[in-house]
């Protein structure tokens, strides 16, 4: 395989809030060109601190203890300010998760979507708006120049994800990161909105971490997957053998949790004690090794 | 999801600290309240403290420097004023009059303005829409203009400075209290409490002021730095005691005149109003956030 | 809708003003002391202090004083000064203008160091070089216009004497002016060397005018930019790689002015209030050292007038405040 996009090795980190508890566990995972990468996990699995890790937005709560992010052969978490602001947005985009707060309310469309192509590609104000507009077109939005026009409260939430991604997508990096894209979504229009990001990295060859609770969601856009629970991953593969052959318990008990809409009569089934007790163990396991052996 | 073990005790909460030991650890609410207590000395005591007689002119030692510059005269530490009157001696008895106004005045717009807040919040209706619109006309006037015609009105004096400020500010209080009274209306507790019956005026007294105490506190302190502003502004212009009787505003007017023969005699009173004013604010802000659970950071 | 607004607001801005009349117009009369008293020379028989009464129709019943006034001031006819003996609209119109410039020019000072300082605290924050700010902030916010003025006075009399102390301009170069606009004439002529003359004379009373409206922008405008700086949508336009200032200035800024705005509206407010001492400090010939004049020397006509103008400020600077607001907000505009 050749060298991959982005390489996560050995990824941990604490919460300084909460008396140093370990919020990522040595997380390691690759995301190759053009692939589009899940990241599984329920709530508080610390998904969201992997994406923040990569953009260099971790707060100040959340410390990183060890590992290292390698974007192209290039460690993230070495750069400086200035090195890591000249990737962003450039190489590096995201797709965030509630459209309704992503977007300034006081600036118009057309505004927040070209300063980026200023910024980055030195686009003149006439030609930065063209490729605006085109971008709209390229998410299939059907009135570009209306939209442009708009202030965010004047457009649905799925409009708004389009808009989102349309700006992240726009100075065609190599990476987008999309923390839980459709989660503050309808459920109809969820469909469109994976279809749409499928489809965009198809043609730009984009690399996509995608980050999301729902199985549902990852089973359909992603072609490999990474499970996490309490920040260690517990099964990683393509997403085919991950969903339909899970090796690790959890994986297995997050399956039978998911609502199956396909075979309605199958119901919800609880993760049986036995299965957190085991998980448990198998976390505190890893946390004594860590303590004794904190390099290894 | 934490690892929550049914094992873990519940910690009992520490008790919060009590308001004095808290106001006391803030070191600027101690310095403001310190220099305060300094200037009710100094109120109190100034025939006892200040070394000269305020009102004894000396021509002969007219518009003499302060000590340590060239030309003092001894026994003279902050130097004298045009009619040879020593700058430090009437400071000090400055104190006096800027206080008084500060307690009374501000006290009394406190008072006046708190009850009619508290009556419009409380009662709504017609009350409260006339007081609101009383409040909204008295503001309408630019307040050093109203003090001044007040006070062009009303003659000269203690008295009729302390009523312009009375006049003038108790819109302050009033607003800020009317719409504490307002929400606190709206509260459980009250609810309960007139649902078992208490009464109306019971009500106001014993449930809704203990809450409203605490914004209160802190805007009459900051009343008080205002209020000294008022007097030395209405001494400045003419319009406040007689002559005589040393003010800070009335020394500022003169020094104003003679700013270029004798700095000193504006520098002295205006530092300490300066020094009156900050205090009062500092206080009063310490004060806000100490017995605010909201404002406390 | 805005439309209904903007009416509601003028139907009631003119009643206060009519409250304001009534209360001034009854509080100069039934209390001691008139203009009468202030101009009668040592000597004056009775029946002199009574003809001078009747000559400024004092001696009517306040019922019908009021309605002449009211008469008068619906045809714009505000009455004559009885001290100065030109109509108030005249001397009213004749002073204006100083004030005028001088509470704009504040304004704009006030503004530029409050917004600088406030984007500088913001960029700074959670280190020592904000708490440095907010310290110093807080004891600014302390210091009313009398004092900063007197400060200055003190500065720049003994200290560094660079500034003249009074007056508006030097008398030599008032006559070569077409309005009273004496700042915006000789700027817009290209009159460089009167303009700086009249700028160094406004200096003091504009900087005493405008630190505390700095200091209350600083505390507010901090406050909100800091607020909006921790909305979802700044930490995007950080993920596109823009800086922090240009985070501070294109993404927060304009969310955070609406909040400021309304309440610098009324702090403007006692700008205005506060160019009656400064002017009189400075002895700047403006409405404020005017109004101070007339009180003292009981002008009941030029007093009335200068109480309507004040409250006519006030509400227009009310209404623009909320007009401004509205129209910054853009879910307000499109509703």
């Amino acid at each position: 395989m050749s060298t991959p996009r982005l390489q996560i090795d050995g990824l941990s980190a604490i919460s300084l809030r909460d008396g140093d508890r370990p919020i990522l566990r040595r997380v390691s995972l690759a995301v190759g060109v053009g692939e589009v990468h899940g990241v599984v996990g329920e709530s508080g699995a610390g998904k969201s601190t992997i994406a923040k890790a990569i953009l260099g937005i971790v707060p100040s709560q959340v410390k990183l203890t060890g590992g290292r992010i390698a974007f192209e052969g290039r460690d993230l978490l070495s750069l400086s300010r200035a090195e890591l602001r000249a990737l962003l947005g450039r190489d590096i985009a995201l797709v965030p998760q509630d459209p309704s707060t992503a977007l300034n309310p006081s600036r118009r469309i057309d505004a927040q979507l070209t300063d980026g192509l200023r910024l980055k590609r030195g686009l003149s104000a006439k030609d930065a708006r063209r490729r605006a507009r085109a971008l709209l077109e390229e998410v299939q939005i059907r009135d570009p120049e209306r939209v442009l026009v708009s202030y965010p409260h004047q457009l649905s939430g799925g409009m708004r994800q389009r808009v989102l991604i349309a700006a992240a997508f726009g100075l065609e990096p190599k990476l987008v990161i999309a923390d839980e894209p459709t989660t503050a979504l309808d459920v109809t229009v969820q469909k469109q909105i994976l279809r749409l990001i499928r489809s965009l990295q198809e043609r730009h060859g984009t690399s996509v971490l995608f980050v999301s609770h729902d199985l549902g969601v990852v089973a359909k856009i992603c072609d490999r997957l990474s499970v996490l629970y309490m920040g260690r991953v517990m099964e990683q593969g393509a997403t085919a053998d991950v969903l339909n052959a899970p090796q690790h318990a959890y994986t297995r008990a997050l399956l039978a949790a998911n609502p199956r809409y396909d075979r309605p009569e199958t119901g919800l089934e609880p993760t049986p004690p036995e299965v957190i007790a085991a998980l448990r163990a198998e976390i505190a396991a890893f946390d004594a090794r860590a303590r004794e052996a904190p390099h290894g | 999801m934490e690892h929550w073990s049914p094992a873990a005790t519940i910690e009992a909460e520490p008790r919060p600290p009590s308001v004095a030991s808290r106001l006391l650890r803030d070191p600027k609410v101690v310095c403001a309240g310190g220099f305060i207590l300094v200037l009710i000395v100094l109120a109190l005591g100034a025939p006892l403290i200040a070394p000269m007689d305020p009102l004894a002119q000396n021509l002969l030692l007219a518009t003499v420097p302060p000590a340590g510059f060239a030309d003092a005269e001894p026994g003279y530490l902050l130097g004298t004023d045009g009619l040879g009157r020593d700058v430090l001696s009437r400071v000090i008895f400055g104190t006096q009059v800027s206080l008084t106004v500060a307690f009374v005045a501000a006290g009394l717009a406190c008072l006046i303005g708190s009850l009619l807040g508290l009556l419009a919040g409380f009662l709504g209706g017609w009350v409260e829409a006339l007081i609101s619109r009383l409040v909204d006309v008295w503001m309408a006037f630019p307040p050093v203009l109203l003090s001044i015609l007040l006070v062009a009105v009303l003659g000269t004096g203690l008295h009729s400075v302390i009523a312009a400020i009375v006049v003038i500010d108790w819109t302050r209080f009033c607003r800020v209290v009317r719409t504490e009274t307002m929400g606190q209306a709206q509260m459980d507790y009250v609810i309960a409490a007139r649902t078992i019956g208490f009464s109306r005026p019971t009500i106001l007294f014993r449930e809704i002021l203990p809450n409203v105490v605490p914004v209160l506190i802190a805007l009459l302190t900051l009343e008080m730095g205002i209020a000294v502003v008022v007097e030395a502004i209405l001494s400045f212009v003419g319009l406040s005691v007689s002559s005589d009787t040393p003010t800070w505003g009335g020394m500022i007017a003169e020094g104003r005149q003679i700013v270029h023969e004798g700095w000193w005699v504006l520098a002295a009173p205006l530092a300490a109003l300066f020094a009156t004013v900050v205090a009062f604010n500092q206080l009063g802000d310490g004060l806000a956030r100490s017995l605010d659970p909201v404002l406390r950071r | 809708m805005l439309f209904a607004v903007i009416v509601n607001r003028m139907a009631m801005a003119l009643l206060t003003l009519a409250g304001v009349a009534v209360v001034v117009f009854v509080l100069l009369r039934v209390v001691p002391g008139d203009p009468v008293a202030m101009m009668i020379s040592p000597g004056a028989s009775a029946a002199d202090i009574a003809a001078l009464k009747a000559h400024y129709g004092l001696d009517a019943p306040l019922f019908t004083q009021f309605g002449i006034w009211i008469r008068g001031v619906v045809v714009g006819d505000f009455g004559t000064s009885i001290t100065l003996h030109l109509y108030v609209t005249e001397v009213l119109a004749s002073r204006l203008p100083a004030t005028v410039e001088l509470a704009i020019l504040a304004l704009l000072v006030a503004v530029i160091l409050g917004g600088s300082i406030a984007v500088a605290g913001t960029l700074m924050r959670r280190t020592a070089g904000e708490a440095a700010i907010d310290g110093l902030n807080s004891v600014m916010l302390a210091v009313p216009d009398f004092i900063w003025a007197l400060a200055l006075v003190l500065v720049f009399a003994v200290a560094l004497p660079v500034l003249p102390l009074t007056g508006r301009i030097d008398p030599s170069l008032a006559e070569g002016f077409a309005t009273r606009f004496y700042l915006a004439e000789s700027v817009l002529t290209g009159r460089f060397a009167d303009a700086g003359n009249i700028l160094s004379h406004m200096a003091m009373p504009t900087l005493a005018l405008a630190l505390p409206l700095a200091a209350v922008i600083v505390r507010l405008l901090k406050q909100s930019l800091k607020e909006a700086m921790l909305q979802d949508y700044v930490l995007l336009a950080r993920i596109k790689g823009f800086g922090e200032l240009r985070l501070v200035l294109q993404e927060a800024l304009r969310n955070a002015v609406g909040p400021t705005l309304a309440l610098t509206g009324v702090q403007f407010t006692f700008l205005i209030g506060g160019t009656v001492i400064v002017e009189r400090i400075f002895a700047y010939p403006g409405i404020g050292n005017l109004a101070i004049d007339a009180v003292i020397n009981r002008d009941f006509p030029l007093i009335q007038g200068l109480v309507l103008l004040f409250g006519l400020i006030f509400i227009l600077i009310n209404i623009g405040v909320d007009l401004t607001v509205a129209a910054l907000n853009p879910r307000l505009r499109h509703a």
